[in-house]
């Protein structure tokens, strides 16, 4: 075909409108039923349903996922239900990974943002290439490589021993800052990049201005900078945390028994004969809750700050 | 009279680029002074060196008596009005004001009550608590200025702060900044292209171009006696016409117009030879007899005040001239020739 067609004169273009409205929209529908809806749903229909012991679900609905989550009636359930904090301290330790990872992420990203923002403007693309070459890989193959790093006969200790620091090899897999380490690297760009949205919109005659009126350079920093580019430090944080929160490659393959999180709980349910599938769902829906309450507090705030 | 701010032989470059070359001035205590030049002329690099957003290449800046040439922007008793304003956009009207008031570790109740009396100042008690997109430019441009008047500073520095607003709104408030000026007694350095408003608002004016200080002086010297080319082409509208100089001294010289006639005016040069002579459009008159000048006239444009002749002179020049409109003599008509008057001292000699 050649050219437009021209739009035809239609008398009624409101009853047009009404008429292709639904077709026009059915390819959206069917993209967040497929991908989003229909998944979600069957997460929350999974949970309330009773494990097959050979993994799988038998369709008989019952709350016994969300009681083995809260609460622990002993080895045979006959026993008074007391609070069952294993999966408890799990979140409670994912919550602090993933906020431990998002604070480090703020810290670096900022400057790392402020840095590029502040670039000229024709070399400024180039340095937000170099921070993206490094996700051209895959997460799998950069989380292990990390491993790789961090192993006792690594490079990491290798180097800190050729410097003479330590003489022993530091045992830096399996534990906590190995975890924290993969979250922060795999995360930090989702800290960058808003906030270098947020920065290179910055007005620098804002920080004139408080120079201007008194401020020192920390002063303006707090008082101006920062509430002016919070949209993009709100946005980068919630980029970072919640999909550390549920992450589960890092502290898979760089922590132990110690650094289990609620990706690897949930993972677990679902490998083999010893998966629990509806408690796999049920943990996936409180953390699903978890972020939902995350984002209404934030938004909240967004709204209030907004008037 | 005391004086607030004296710049000493001051020097800015950019690398191999001069922004500023050897610029000296004294600057009254409580006077309006403004700084008055094309785009490009340095008088946005030097207010920028007295807020300290620039460091001076060489020379010094004296701010009554003391050095600031090596202070940071925040430790001088200067404040500015930004030209887009730089109002806090997370900061409500009055916390905007109160910002500098806060930085001096003033406390909440105290500086929200200053803020509040310079919001009273600039009619804008109504808005404390509104952010500043709720505003106009007019409000935000009042705003920017109780903001920098609220710490009471000594001196007060304007960066072209009328040129966002609207024509009526910019000449209300050349009006009110006169005013304000007056009433705080702080010393205004006011940063302008606009010739007319420098003229309208000013104690005194330094009319820079290239970097370099041309003239400075009371608008009236400005207007009426320019020293060179520059200043009275840039300062209104002006005739300038090629003449040979037959004699000059002590500023007074016989110069030889177009078409022979002599006439003796006021001289801003002692060489001979062929200068410019400047000749204002509103101080020349049509006379049929004993004329200096003959011209033909192009164009009658009428301006309800006055009437604009453009013509032309036998010798070729272009010509403009302003005529009240109260005048009841018979217009000429485009074609017509005529004679043309100087009136007393409407003829300056320039230096190139």
């Amino acid at each position: 075909m050649a050219g437009a067609a021209p739009i035809p004169e239609t008398g009624g273009s409101d009853a047009t409108y009404a008429r292709l409205r639904r077709p026009l929209l059915a390819p959206t529908w069917a993209v967040i039923g497929t991908f989003l809806l229909l998944p979600v749903l069957l997460m929350v229909v999974y949970s309330f349903l009773t494990k097959e012991f050979r993994g799988g679900v038998i369709w008989d609905f019952t709350l016994a996922a969300y009681d083995q989550f809260f609460f622990d009636r002993g080895l045979f359930g006959d026993e008074p239900a007391r609070i069952e904090w294993t999966y408890i301290m799990i979140f409670w330790r994912s919550i602090w990974q993933a906020g431990l990872a998002t604070l480090f992420c703020l810290l670096i990203g900022f400057p790392t943002a402020w840095f590029i923002a502040t670039r000229p403007e024709t070399s400024r693309p180039v340095w937000l290439f170099l921070i993206t070459i490094p996700y051209w890989v895959n997460l799998l193959i950069r989380t292990v490589s990390l491993r790789f790093i961090l192993r006792d006969q690594g490079p990491m200790n290798d180097a800190l021993i050729g410097m003479g620091l330590i003489d022993q090899p530091l045992a830096l897999l399996n534990t906590n800052l190995a975890v924290q380490l993969g979250l922060f690297y795999s995360y930090l760009p989702f800290m960058v990049l808003p906030i270098y949205a947020a920065v290179e919109r910055y007005n620098f005659a804002l920080s004139e201005a408080a120079a201007d009126l008194g401020a020192n350079r920390w002063r303006t920093l707090v008082e101006v900078v920062l509430p002016v580019v919070r949209p993009g430090i709100v946005a980068g944080c919630i980029l970072v945390f919640v999909p550390a929160l549920g992450a589960f490659l890092a502290p898979d393959l760089l922590g132990g028994a110690k650094t289990f999180m609620i990706g690897s709980l949930i993972d677990e349910q679902f490998r083999g004969s010893q998966g629990n599938w509806p408690f796999g769902a049920a943990v996936s829906v409180i953390l699903m809750t978890l972020v939902l309450i995350v984002l209404m507090i934030q938004a909240r705030a967004a709204t209030r700050a907004e008037r | 009279m005391q004086t607030a701010i004296s710049i000493r032989r001051a020097v800015k470059r950019y690398g191999p680029v001069t922004a500023l070359q050897d610029v000296s001035m004294d600057i009254a205590d409580n006077e309006f002074f403004t700084l008055l030049g094309p785009s490009g002329c340095g008088k946005t690099t030097l207010l920028r060196m007295l807020a300290g957003f620039e460091d001076v290449t060489e020379g010094e800046i004296l701010l009554f008596g003391e050095r600031i040439a090596s202070l940071p922007p925040e430790k001088r008793p200067v404040n500015t009005v930004f030209q887009q304003y730089a109002l806090f956009p997370h900061l409500t009207v009055l916390e905007n004001v109160a910002f500098g008031l806060k930085m001096k570790g003033m406390g909440l109740a105290e500086r929200n009550a200053r803020a509040a009396k310079m919001l009273e100042l600039v009619h804008l008690s109504g808005f404390a608590d509104r952010k500043p997109a709720q505003l106009s430019g007019g409000q935000q441009q009042r705003v920017a200025l109780a903001r920098a008047l609220a710490p009471q500073p000594k001196v007060l520095l304007l960066d072209e702060p009328l040129s966002a607003l609207d024509l009526k709104l910019r000449q209300a408030m050349r009006v009110e900044l006169k005013a304000l000026q007056e009433e705080t007694g702080i010393t205004f350095i006011f940063v302008t292209h606009d010739q007319e408003e420098a003229l309208a608002m000013s104690d005194r004016i330094a009319v820079m171009s290239a970097g370099r200080v041309q003239q400075i002086g009371t608008p009236r010297e400005i207007y009426e006696a320019p020293v060179n080319r520059f200043v009275a082409d840039f300062i209104g509208e002006t005739n300038l016409i090629e003449v040979e100089v037959d004699s000059v001294s002590d500023g007074r010289a016989t110069v030889t117009l177009p078409g022979g006639h002599r006439v003796v005016c006021a001289a801003a040069t002692n060489s001979g030879g062929r200068h410019a002579l400047s000749i204002r459009p509103e101080r020349v008159a049509l006379a049929a007899d004993a004329p200096d000048l003959h011209a033909t006239v192009e164009r009658v444009i009428y301006l309800g005040t006055d009437l604009h002749l453009i013509t032309r002179l036998d010798g070729g020049e272009p010509f403009a001239l302003r005529l009240q409109n109260a005048s009841r003599t018979a217009l000429p008509d485009p074609g017509a020739r005529i004679g043309l008057k100087l009136e007393e001292g409407a003829a300056r000699l320039l230096a190139d």
